[in-house]
């Protein structure tokens, strides 16, 4: 049953992924990325992390996805965007797209499978747990994030700004 | 085709009587046939001279063919008794019956189905783990299993062992919840859009439905989704008519989802997700993805205005709706909604909404907030029907607009039940467990007897007491909207980004602290005015309650009274 699941979500999040990248209008596009954010949201929940599916939908699909589907329809000029690539674009995607191949292959092909599959967890941390090693072990990386955030958020007020 | 003519319409009383005869006919003769087929396959087959790939198929044929050949046999007694069943149906009891029997029906089957589960469940082992075809799991019953465990209760029918042995699998019992769910969802918005229709007809003086199904109009709803069944499919040729249809499952999917994780009792709940409530939170976010996008698609002014205009709305209102409710799950100390209700049991001044002051304030700013993710009144402004025609739905017609209803009442039910959650309780009763164990055995009722245990499931916490409390606030919901006028996008964005946001912020802060003195420093002092504070906040919601009861009561004593008096008759000329 997990891996028919396993099956399904993954195809979603590719097709959908592929569809990102193969249309040319932007807001379908978009939709195209919650298609692979709710795949992945639902691969999370087939691997029984539950927090980090959820914090998925919420942040990436529910939020993130309505602030950019909402900037495109105030940007835009025409109500049916199309973009065409250039030349130096496609290189460019191009040359990332080789190194990300290059990149996860390597540490999908070196890394040790055997032990994760020998011990697999009994049952996955809960919120509780998380949430503990985010203030005491992880600490550090937490308020550093926290602080990205603030400046983001002051940085983006400081352009929103009006000029008096 | 310029005409649409129905067949039956200029047909003559003898040829229509011809047709009623000959369908009466056809649905009996179906009928003695399924049934023999059912009766047949019934006495062919016994416990364990089947290979269990074969059961269902089995099954199909005794429990399918019996159950459709009731069902045409009720189809024919209904043709012939159409006209006393129509005098039937305009009993007031029996709209009632059928509100009320829809949930505590449904309430029924789940029990019935959990029982069913746990006696599958606690019969003896079986031989070994097998593998079956189309379910690729292990399982531990075998028919005869079955069979044995039913017999050693004194149920002798070998039928009941077939039908019980795929209710094992994990699968198909959550095919079963899922039924129920999907029932129950299309119970609300047949009941809430009536009940919207009644209740705004009650504060505008007038009387709403009236007309279909007899009293007051019971049946307008599914008469309003036949209707909107049978009109023509728009769909705009300049939008994009693939985001078009898409928007729509967007919209409607994600509040039936959120009703996964929502508990209707301790144990009444499909999947007790840790993170139930970010879940349901997600759920609702991804809704107004399908709004905005119905808004885009539709390639209309007043459509992508709606949508605008819901895009900026939650931006604004969904922080302070998410940061309202942390401060419930401070108090609880978990996400998992099953363990904040349960930390609400024992009598309504348990319940956090009168926990403290910031909790009571919370209740408060969540339920706002509620209301515009909802986009109810008086912040339906992706809708607002008096300027943008009919906002993000301009371009909808038919059954793709009345799904968008169906999604909206559906979220309705879950804001409000959410709320009843975290603040209100949850299913468990006003009156502690304890007080109807001792008001019972005072009667002289034992409390394990039936009348026990029927007056203990109603009165001690349940589903029945969750869906009235959720019932309630959503009928809040209704009340709102028809009192209160619609506010512009700019008061909707002012009031939550610079009014709530702020608001609820100190909140939180002040309820982080104040847990921190109370429960962690154990200050004796902060101790006293939390308990004098808690017991002034179960005072006002005490008089509240009575006085919305007065109020009530008043209002149904004279229900036949136009409320006030006409203004306009002492102006008129010559009066």
């Amino acid at each position: 049953m997990d891996d028919l699941a396993f099956y399904i979500f993954a195809a979603v999040s590719l097709l959908s992924a592929i569809g990102i990248v193969a249309s040319s209008n932007i807001v379908r596009s978009a939709v195209c990325l919650l298609g692979t954010l709710g795949g992945v949201a639902c691969l999370y929940f087939v691997l029984d992390a539950n927090l980090l599916a959820v914090i998925q939908l919420i942040v990436y699909a529910g939020g993130t996805l309505v602030l950019m589907v909402f900037g495109i329809m105030l940007t835009s000029k025409s109500p049916w965007v199309g973009f065409r690539a250039t030349r130096g674009q496609v290189a460019g995607a191009v040359l990332v797209a080789i190194l990300m191949a290059v990149g996860i292959s390597t540490l999908v092909l070196t890394a040790e499978w055997s032990q994760s599959a020998n011990a697999p967890l009994k049952t996955s941390p809960s919120v509780a747990e998380v949430g503990e090693m985010l203030l005491t072990d992880y600490l550090v990386p937490f308020e550093v994030a926290s602080v990205l955030l603030l400046v983001v958020m002051i940085g983006a007020a400081y352009l929103a700004r009006t000029e008096k | 085709m310029s005409q649409i003519t129905l067949p039956w319409i200029e047909k003559s009383p003898e040829t229509l009587s011809g047709y009623r005869r000959k369908a009466i006919l056809l649905l009996f003769v179906l009928a003695v046939g399924h049934l023999g087929i059912a009766l047949v396959s019934l006495f062919a087959f016994k416990p364990g001279q089947l290979a269990d790939w074969k059961i269902p198929f089995v099954l199909a044929l005794v429990l399918g063919a019996s159950l459709a050949g009731m069902a045409f046999t009720a189809g024919a007694f209904g043709v012939v008794f159409y006209r006393i069943i129509g005098k039937f149906l305009r009993w007031s009891y029996v709209a009632f019956a059928l509100f009320l029997g829809g949930v505590v029906g449904a309430c029924l089957i789940v029990w019935l189905h959990a029982e069913i589960f746990t006696f599958i469940k606690g019969l003896s082992a079986a031989e070994g783990e097998h593998r079956v075809w189309l379910l690729a799991v292990p399982y531990d019953h075998t028919v005869r299993n079955i069979y044995a465990g039913l017999e050693a209760i004194g149920v002798e029918v070998p039928v009941l062992a077939y039908a019980l042995w795929p209710l094992q699998f994990e699968f198909i019992r959550d095919l079963v919840a899922l039924g129920g769910i999907i029932g129950f969802i299309s119970i609300i918005p047949a009941f809430g859009i009536w009940w919207e229709r009644k209740v705004s007809a009650r504060i505008q003086s007038r009387m709403g439905p009236m007309r279909v199904g007899g009293w007051h109009g019971w049946l307008q709803s599914p008469a309003d989704g036949l209707k909107l069944i049978f009109k023509e499919d728009i769909i705009p040729p300049e939008g994009d008519p693939l985001l078009f249809r898409l928007a729509v499952y967007i919209t409607f999917v994600p509040p039936i989802c959120a009703f996964l994780a929502l508990p209707f009792a301790a144990a009444w709940v499909f999947r007790d997700l840790d993170v139930a409530l970010i879940f349901i939170l997600a759920m609702l976010g991804i809704e107004v993805v399908g709004v905005i996008l119905a808004g885009w698609a539709s390639n209309n002014k007043w459509a992508v205005y709606g949508s605008m205009r819901e895009a900026c709305q939650m931006v604004s209102y969904e922080i302070p709706m998410g940061m309202s409710l942390l401060i419930p799950i401070m108090m609880a100390g978990s996400l998992k909604l099953t363990d904040i209700a349960g930390a609400q049991a024992g009598g309504f001044w348990n319940w956090f909404v009168f926990a403290n002051p910031w909790c009571f304030i919370a209740f408060f700013t969540y339920y706002c907030a509620a209301l515009a993710s909802c986009k109810r009144a008086p912040f339906d402004l992706p809708e607002s029907e008096s300027e943008l025609v009919a906002g993000f739905l301009t371009e909808y017609s038919g059954f793709r607009w009345s799904l968008f209803f169906f999604g909206e009442y559906a979220a309705m039910f879950i804001v409000a039940g959410l709320a009843v959650i975290l603040f209100l309780g949850g299913w468990s009763s006003p009156i502690p467990e304890a007080w109807i164990n001792s008001f019972l055995t005072a009667v002289g009722a034992s409390p394990d007897g039936f009348f026990g245990t029927l007056a203990r499931g109603l009165l001690a916490g349940g589903p029945i007491i969750f869906v009235l409390k959720a019932t309630f606030l959503f009928y809040v919901q209704l009340w709102v909207r028809w009192t209160l006028p619609r506010v512009r996008i700019d008061q909707v964005l002012y009031a939550c980004v610079q009014v709530m946001l702020p608001l609820v912020m100190v909140l939180l802060l002040a309820n982080t602290l104040w847990i921190l003195g109370t429960d962690h420093l154990q200050w004796g002092w902060l101790n006293v005015i939390d308990g004098i504070l808690h017991w002034i906040l179960v005072g006002i919601g005490v008089i509240v309650a009575l006085a919305i009861l007065c109020i009530a009561l008043y209002g149904f004593k004279n229900n036949k009274r136009l409320v006030g008096q006409l203004a306009v008759v002492d102006q008129l000329p010559g009066s």
